[in-house]
């Protein structure tokens, strides 16, 4: 105990003294829920590089996509951004931090893993919840974040929005029916999708959370798979989060070379390996999954893209404004 | 600071009365305070010893504790000087606008942190009046550590200012007018006449600005940009924590500031009971 804590001071004491190593360092600038994921990844490309004699820090930021986005408008000097959708990388590329093609110079649109949005639900089952159509009935307390801060509500947003779209007879304004009365039953918005698992998980709120898949499988791993389970509906949206170097920041700093190869590793085997690990969908199709399949549209195909649905659903005003200020 | 002797006298409630008004103080006490410091011990220490001092050993642990202590290194000193300096000037002088730089004092009490650390986003930041001009020079402000001290060092501004400023009225000038009669000079009188009678009170004025420096969340999250292991402060690397589901870790880097509180909460009340009796 007391050698303890002596060796804590004298760490302390040790530390206190700047480092003097020079290395390169990165930023990566990234949304909630891949704190587990770059952990991996960024050990794994600096033994990489470290090989080829260079030694990289990555440095690693993460929050709400939209607040995270603000931030590097802001001036925080990140290096690369891998946030939750296209639409706040856009909105940084708006502001010349990046430039405007940036989604046409990796594959897959920018994406190297994709996800979807699943239910997480209280061990059993209780509710029988099975398909986005169980989350509208009476008496499901539905989980979800804000949609005007958080980037994986938005995905959970249009994911049931095009649901509804595509039953038999679908129409906008049947799809707007639907969110509206799934929206009835959420007690509470968090800011963020980390603070609506906790609310869920925690503080025990709530029969279904609408969660990223990634994010599901981490909460069942991290807190006991006795005490949830996955629903895994039939059909979902197609999540793509982009990632992108911030041109204006790696020109600044000379870090571009490291930065590009950064984000290229995301896509090697090795790279995708760790990203199919942490239930993300690698794009390299030869990686296997432990995924359940399910049927996945694409914001393109219902939503014409995100800049549209963003100004469509999300602005002050739009489809969302009116569904959950009508909903109260 | 209330005086006591009125309370002496006045004791004209039946013995039931005081009791009841005792226990019911006592027991919010114990549910508001020490239930809620009792439960961050028992969590930190919730999977034994071993794993709470790892937690502290952590490396953004241990970045988070040097630059809480950084912080507060930089930011106490310098309102302790500021505070000295403007409690003196307000207290013993009289000159034009004096109530307006009472007022000025007091304006980060009632600015919420959060707008405390927006003004610095729009000042430093890139699309700010500032914020441009630094980046093309290569000095950073936001999104640093010198963001985050200019940070606490706004939120913590009245704290010695506002300990003194009564105390120092209260003593009045007459001690020093007679020492300059005496001949002593300006700082002669400040260190030998003026620095005895306030000394008491500015400890109390450092601890409290110290506590806050250290706690400070709101106005420093707005500026820290979270980089792990640079910008995040031991209250910033708690609610990391908490959200990775690292419920021990985050309630051992907690204890380190409730164990803050409650040696703040120690020497506060020793230099109260000094202070009564100067």
């Amino acid at each position: 105990m007391i050698v303890r804590i002596i060796s804590t001071v004298a760490l302390l004491l040790a530390l206190a003294v700047p480092a003097l190593a020079v290395d390169v360092t990165l930023l990566n600038v990234s949304y909630d829920p891949t704190r587990e994921l770059y952990a991996d990844l960024n050990s794994a490309f600096t033994a990489q590089v470290k090989k080829k004699g260079t030694n990289v820090t990555i440095k690693q930021s993460h929050g709400g996509s939209g607040k995270q986005a603000r931030s590097v408008i802001d001036g925080l000097e990140a290096d690369v951004v891998t946030l939750a959708l296209a639409y706040d990388i856009d909105a940084i590329a708006e502001k010349g931090l990046i430039k405007a093609d940036w989604q046409k110079r990796l594959p897959h649109n920018s994406s190297p893993y994709t996800s979807t949005i699943v239910f997480l639900v209280r061990k059993g089952n209780p509710k029988k919840i099975k398909d986005w159509n169980d989350l509208v009935k009476p008496g499901i307390a539905v989980i979800t974040p804000n949609p005007k801060t958080s980037g994986g509500a938005r995905w959970n947003y249009l994911a049931a929005w095009g649901y509804a779209l595509r039953q038999p007879g679908g129409t906008e304004a049947k799809a707007k029916e639907f969110v509206k009365l799934l929206y009835k039953n959420v007690p509470v918005l968090d800011s963020g999708a980390r603070g609506s698992t906790n609310t869920f998980v925690q503080r025990g709120q709530g029969d279904v959370l609408l969660a990223w898949e990634n994010e599901a499988y981490l909460a069942i791993n991290e807190l006991g798979p006795d005490k949830y389970d996955i629903v895994t509906p039939p059909v979902s949206i197609l999540a793509e989060p982009p990632v992108a170097v911030v041109d204006k920041v790696v020109d600044r700093r000379g870090t571009r070379a490291l930065a590009e190869e950064y984000l290229k590793f995301l896509y090697s085997e090795e790279g995708q390996r760790i990203a199919a690990k942490h239930y993300y969908r690698p794009i390299d199709k030869k990686i296997p999954i432990k995924l359940s399949k399910l049927k996945l549209f694409t914001i393109d195909e219902l939503f014409g893209g995100w800049t549209k649905a963003q100004k469509t659903h999300f602005a002050d005003g739009g489809q969302f404004d009116q569904i959950y200020g009508a909903g109260k | 600071m209330a005086d006591h002797s009125l309370s002496r006298g006045a004791r004209t409630e039946p013995r039931w009365v005081r009791w009841i008004l005792t226990t019911v103080a006592l027991l919010f006490l114990a549910l508001f305070l020490v239930v809620p410091l009792a439960a961050v011990f028992s969590q930190a220490l919730d999977k034994g010893v071993a794993v709470y001092f790892a937690a502290l050993h952590e490396t953004d642990a241990l970045s988070s504790i040097r630059l809480t202590l950084l912080t507060a290194l930089v930011a106490v000193p310098l309102n302790l000087v500021f505070g000295v300096v403007a409690a003196w000037a307000i207290a013993k002088f009289s000159f034009p606008g004096k109530s307006f730089l009472i007022t000025l004092i007091d304006l980060p009490f009632s600015v919420s942190p959060v707008v405390s650390g927006l003004i610095y986003v729009l000042i430093f930041g890139l699309q700010g009046w500032l914020g441009p001009w630094l980046t093309e020079h290569g000095v950073k402000i936001l999104f640093a550590v010198p963001g985050i001290i200019l940070a606490t060092i706004f939120v913590t501004f009245p704290f010695v200012a506002r300990e003194l400023i009564p105390l120092m009225e209260a003593q009045g000038k007459d001690e020093e007018e007679a020492a300059l009669v005496l001949g002593a000079t300006g700082l002669q009188t400040f260190f030998r006449v003026t620095f005895p009678n306030i000394r008491w009170g500015i400890i109390y004025g450092v601890i409290l600005c110290n506590a806050r420096a250290m706690g400070e969340f709101g106005a420093v999250s707005v500026v820290s940009g979270h980089i792990r292991g640079s910008t995040n402060t031991i209250p910033l690397q708690v609610e990391i924590l908490y959200n990775e589901y690292n419920y021990a870790a985050a309630f051992a880097v907690a204890s380190l500031l409730a164990l803050l509180a409650v040696v703040t909460l120690i020497v506060k009340s020793v230099v109260e009971w000094k202070l009564k009796q100067a």
